[in-house]
């Protein structure tokens, strides 16, 4: 066995520990991990340009920009936020709750891509949260800020991850299938994606928990 | 018939508008270096098919050339000051949400009606990328309204996307360069490799410690490569099917499912899932670019546990 490409997983973890840039991080790793793996530089360069060139539908998304940004440029994260201070039960933790409630049913029946970093929580979500933050807490700090703007787009990403392989046709649950059909076993996405709803409502139930105590430690500076 | 690589047509113009907005930016000291990287994905999006694999690789050197000797700057243009942004959002009320949901709308209702319609059978939309094409269809949509409703001078929303995408900056495009990179590990046997090490490591006897190994072995084998999906073939080959599986006479349904949400825990913990991880502390801001990964591990921990607990309950003893 040859352990050699090992090296390219070792030299990613420490570029990155060390915060080079990462898209350097990785071309170095890649062309290291072929070389060592055996492959001579062009055939290197052809399947990093190859996997490239396939994965172009990863950077769709971001064709939303001008449309967010031209409503920024009026005014959509002020709006947002004047929203949310209007209304007097609203709280960082409930709204997030409920962006998380709404993001696992939709990713549940498939819906994926309808929301995002892009598409919901820069210019809806994170603004939102952000004023009922203020709301609760005065003028926030920095460091307050960002939290609450991290936690808006980790809420995104477990009520993506954690509702998508409820749904029959994802990806993951196809892939599972055909990864255990390979080993002689017969399942069908309905069998698998049952088991995915326990794992739902525990991350649910955490993350929940959690947004709830960020309320607690937003009410307490307050004071 | 639509398909992605409409949608690539319409994508590659985007990113042009990018490069058209940079080179335009005179306040940005490193405005060309911005415009190259931009006009470089715009170029994989329009030509990428007739570049052939090695130029690919050369277009893919090129961008990580401006990006790795620091040629990608922001510019300090003058957008809307913040006051002026307040009352224009007073005079504008809610239906300024409207064409920020549109395109949401437009991929969930889209997606719906095509699925459950005639539609489907029409050949119209390639039924493989239905809501990507229609992300596509919902941001035209909505570009018109904002241009008839709101009046912005004609290059405004070339200069606001272009601003967006300034503040990103490289990081848009690791997450595609991530993929490619899993694209060299498949192809030098990484995945082998490491599942041969998972499996001589494996103890015979306790059920218990098999299951925590394998979702332990998920997790970590995700944050290396920063996809789930890369991980579960090979944990299944190591641990889930021979020895979870076939020697213990686990429920496969449970272990494969289960599994599979253990490696999203990691997911969760990991740079290297950049789009998830990387992209959004740079969308929105955040001084710390691994902000949005200390806000996940307090989930994503006990959630783990949560998950080999289910693996190991249900796997085996209902």
């Amino acid at each position: 066995m040859n352990y050699w490409p090992l090296i390219g997983i070792a030299l990613v973890v420490i570029g990155f520990a060390l915060r080079f840039n990462p898209l350097l991080v990785v071309a170095a790793a890649a062309i290291v991990t072929g070389l060592l793996g055996g492959m001579d530089f062009l055939k290197v360069l052809g399947t990093l340009g190859h996997g490239f060139n396939e994965n172009r539908y990863v950077t769709i998304t971001y064709i939303v920009l001008p449309v967010i940004g031209i409503l920024e440029r009026y005014g959509l994260q002020q709006r947002a936020r004047a929203l949310i201070g209007r209304m007097r039960a609203a709280t960082t933790g409930r709204i997030l709750i409920g962006y998380l409630a709404f993001r696992q049913l939709l990713a549940a029946v498939g819906l994926i891509s309808v929301a995002g970093p892009a598409q919901t929580v820069r210019p809806l979500v994170a603004p939102m949260a952000e004023a009922a933050a203020e709301k609760q807490h005065g003028k926030l700090d920095e460091e307050t800020s960002e939290l609450v703007k991290a936690m808006s787009a980790a809420t995104d990403n477990v009520g993506v991850f954690f509702g998508e392989d409820i749904f029959l046709a994802i990806a993951s649950i196809l892939l599972i299938q055909g990864s255990l059909k390979s080993f002689g076993i017969e399942l069908t996405p309905f069998q698998l994606s049952v088991w995915a709803i326990p794992t739902a409502i525990c991350a649910f139930l955490i993350h929940g928990a959690r947004l709830l105590m960020l309320d607690r430690r937003l009410g307490r500076r307050a004071k | 018939m639509i398909n992605l690589h409409s949608l690539y047509v319409l994508a590659g113009a985007v990113f042009a508008s990018f490069a058209i907005s940079s080179a335009r930016d005179a306040t940005n000291q490193k405005r060309w270096g911005n415009t190259a990287f931009w006009g470089l994905i715009a170029a994989s999006f329009w030509f990428g098919d007739f570049l052939g694999d090695i130029g690919n690789g050369v277009l893919v050197l090129a961008l990580v050339a401006i990006a790795g000797t620091n040629l990608l700057g922001k510019g300090s243009r003058p957008s809307t000051a913040s006051e002026e942004r307040e009352a224009l959002s007073e005079k504008l009320g809610n239906k300024l949400f409207l064409p920020a949901l549109i395109i949401p709308f437009t991929a969930f209702v889209g997606t719906l009606v095509f699925n459950y319609t005639a539609l489907k059978g029409s050949g119209l939309i390639d039924p493989k990328s239905v809501t990507l094409v229609l992300l596509g269809v919902g941001m035209t949509i909505a570009l018109v309204v904002c241009y008839t409703w709101l009046r912005p001078p004609v290059m405004a929303p070339v200069d606001e996307g272009g601003r967006l995408a300034d503040s990103i900056g490289w990081a848009l495009v690791l997450p595609q360069m991530l993929a490619s990179l899993g694209a060299i590990f498949a192809a030098a046997g990484v995945g082998t490799t490491i599942g041969a090490f998972a499996s001589a490591i494996i103890p015979h006897g306790s059920i218990f410690l098999a299951v925590v190994l394998y979702a332990l072995g998920m997790v970590v084998f995700t944050m290396i490569m920063g996809n789930a999906f890369a991980a579960f073939p090979v944990m299944a080959a190591a641990i889930g099917v021979p020895i979870l599986i076939h020697a213990d006479g686990g429920n496969p349904a449970v272990i494969g499912a289960v599994g599979m949400l253990a490696g999203f825990c990691g997911t969760l913990m990991t740079p290297m899932a950049a789009n998830f991880n990387i992209v959004p502390a740079a969308l929105l801001e955040l001084k710390n670019q691994y902000g949005v990964i200390r806000a996940q591990v307090p989930t994503a921990l006990p959630l783990l546990v949560v998950n080999i607990l289910i693996l190991y309950i249900a796997g085996f003893h209902l």
